[in-house]
């Protein structure tokens, strides 16, 4: 009875589907009909919200950065660059985006250099304590960056080296050897081995395998890890905050700096021309990025070296 | 860690006498090329395990004040932690702005990476759209919500021209302006993560149910569910980490004193306004600790989950 009851509500169904096709006209299968479905026209009120809440804050901060006297109306009243000029000269931004590149640039450099190495191991041996190992580059990217943060400041600063640009850069490490690793891993696994092995075979020592070889097929890898960690260095708040001081601003911390120290809207806009800079810099990195690295692809390899 | 450096010391630097010695440790991976691991990992030793360590013992060597006030000898920060409702109460605060953020960030990633896993015209651009906050960072974002989202803001005069609201919306320098700027950088990392799950489930299992006459709904709960769930969780995972260790949008778009007193703003309070090291050691590492009291939970949570193959080119 139950049987044919469920024969029949398919049969129903079928139907249904039927005349629906009927009434969207001719599709071919897996094509989707013009009309939406109400689950569909939640998705796209979602993403709508969403993306008038992301537009809305870039141009009020670019507006923002170029208006003056800008209280109760639409816009501004009238447009200037001189909050640029008044933030240039009052922060210094040559000597903070000096330290910011050199920061980012520093840590890419070494972070790549040791990392690479030490994913190349990870990717193509197994030795005692492996898991060991995995955990600890684990560690420094699951955990909150306040929690080894805090300890890792008071360290650095019982070493003397508190606001200075040495103790920045070394935070800036912690994360970032850990994420060079996790990402390099899977991209080494997926180098066939026997090319190195035929080098080797062709007398090619460690050395010469690693420089003639494997760099040159590891470039896009390296190229999308060393984007990553430079976009990461450049907007890492936290760690920086903690060790660095006037002469080792960070853009990210000076900017937090000048919002938490002065009030007034003549500040504000100050603040914003300093955030439209810091964007403008994000966005040439990411441009650059976008060339080399698929962002959905970028995840699922992290998610691959963190489900092991 | 230790037993790694040592066990490769020996054969080092005499490699002749101990040949047949480095030979048997070869065999099980041990050999001189292992030394490509070594700067890194004495990277992650004197940078995060050793003033990690040093840390911990920190949290015991409580500020006489401290000592004085709560008693319990090395433990006097532990007890403060737990009996100072001003430090205890930041646990609830930061929990109750990060568990509904990273449940928000990964339902509402649900349907709409769902919906968009099909090819369509101008898909690549909105993907690139999606990575456009990591651009902003959590200041600049800040900063822009204030601007935006403030009484004078755009959103608040539109919604008022429009006369849906009568008074402006108080939607930041609270609660809600924390939950924003949070969904704003951990919704697009949600979706990107989830979006990757679901192209890694064969679309043939689905198509499957289909011909076995399952309706959408059962092919939404009975197959594609039970294999995505394994990476909700990992996704919930990591968009708490990211919204528990919530600390500078807290201070700028919250009511650092009131609804948004998370726990990263109290372990920098004890750092850098009290100098009381010990004291802001307690709290980054009861943080730690809460964060890792809540992964295990999910963790253990998703073992009773599907474990295998999905089937798809992820």
């Amino acid at each position: 009875m139950s049987n044919f009851t469920a024969q029949h509500d398919s049969a129903a169904t079928e139907l249904v589907d039927i005349t629906a096709n009927r009434n969207r006209g001719k599709l071919p299968p897996g094509e989707k009909p013009l009309v939406a479905s109400p689950g569909t026209w939640f998705v796209w009120a979602g993403v709508a919200v969403f993306f008038i809440f992301l537009f809305g804050i870039i141009t009020s901060v670019v507006v923002d950065s170029f208006g003056k006297g800008w209280f109760t109306t639409w816009l501004p009243q009238e447009f200037t660059v001189s909050w640029y000029q008044d933030a240039w000269t009052r922060f210094d931004l040559t000597h903070i985006l000096g330290v910011t590149l050199i920061v980012a640039f520093v840590v890419v450099i070494v972070s790549i250099l040791v990392g690479v190495p030490a994913a190349y191991m990870l990717a193509r041996r197994n030795f005692p304590l492996k898991r060991l190992v995995m955990v600890l580059f684990l560690l420094p990217i699951l955990i909150p960056p306040i929690t080894f943060g805090i300890p890792l400041a008071t360290v650095m600063y019982n070493f003397g080296l508190g606001r200075t640009l040495l103790a920045v850069i070394l935070v800036n490490l912690v994360p970032s050897i850990p994420f060079v690793i996790i990402t390099m891993t899977p991209f080494i696994e997926q180098i066939n081995p026997s090319i190195e092995n035929a080098a080797r075979m062709c007398g090619a020592s460690m050395r010469q395998v690693f420089v003639r070889v494997l760099t040159p097929l590891l470039v896009p890898g390296i190229l999308a890890a060393g984007i990553l960690i430079l976009v990461r260095t450049v907007g890492m708040f936290e760690l920086t905050f903690l060790v660095s001081g006037p002469q080792s601003d960070t853009l990210v911390v000076a900017i937090y700096r000048a919002m938490t120290s002065a009030g007034g809207s003549e500040a504000r806009a100050l603040v914003s021309s300093m955030g439209v800079i810091y964007t403008a810099m994000m966005l040439v990195i990411l441009i650059i990025a976008l060339r080399f690295i698929n962002p959905t692809q970028l995840v699922a390899q992290v998610k691959e070296a963190r489900e092991d | 860690m230790t037993a790694i450096t040592e066990t490769h010391r020996p054969n080092l630097p005499k490699p002749k006498s101990t040949a047949s010695r480095a030979h048997r440790l070869a065999e099980r991976g041990v050999d001189t090329k292992l030394l490509m691991l070594l700067p890194a990992i004495v990277f992650a030793l004197v940078l995060f395990v050793y003033p990690f360590s040093y840390g911990i013992g920190l949290t015991f060597q409580p500020l006489p004040e401290i000592q004085n006030q709560y008693g319990g000898g090395i433990f006097a920060n532990y007890i403060a932690f737990f009996k100072d409702p001003f430090i205890f109460d930041s646990v609830w605060i930061t929990m109750r702005l990060a568990l509904p953020v990273a449940l928000f960030n990964v339902i509402v990633s649900i349907p709409i990476a769902f919906k968009l896993r099909h090819k369509f015209r101008g898909k690549r651009f909105m993907s690139t759209l999606l990575v456009l906050p990591i651009t902003l960072g959590t200041v600049l974002t800040a900063q822009g919500l204030l601007i935006f989202a403030g009484r004078q803001g755009w959103l608040n005069r539109f919604l008022m021209d429009t006369g849906i609201i009568s008074q402006p919306l108080p939607l930041v320098n609270n609660y809600l302006g924390v939950v924003f700027s949070l969904v704003i950088s951990g919704f697009p990392f949600a979706y990107l993560l989830i979006s990757s799950y679901l192209s890694g489930i064969d679309p043939s299992l689905e198509a499957a149910a289909k011909t076995l006459g399952a309706n959408w709904k059962q092919r939404f709960t009975k197959v594609t569910l039970p294999l995505l769930a394994p990476g909700l969780a990992t996704t919930f995972i990591l968009t708490f980490v990211l919204a528990f260790s919530v600390f500078p949008s807290a201070r700028l778009v919250g009511d650092p004193l009131g609804s948004t007193r998370v726990m990263a703003l109290m372990a920098y309070r004890s750092f850098a306004e009290q100098i009381n090291y010990s004291m802001a050691s307690t709290i980054a590492i009861m943080m730690g600790v809460v964060e890792l009291i809540v992964i295990a939970i999910v963790l253990l949570g998703r073992s009773f989950l599907y474990k295998g193959s999905t089937g798809g080119k992820g």
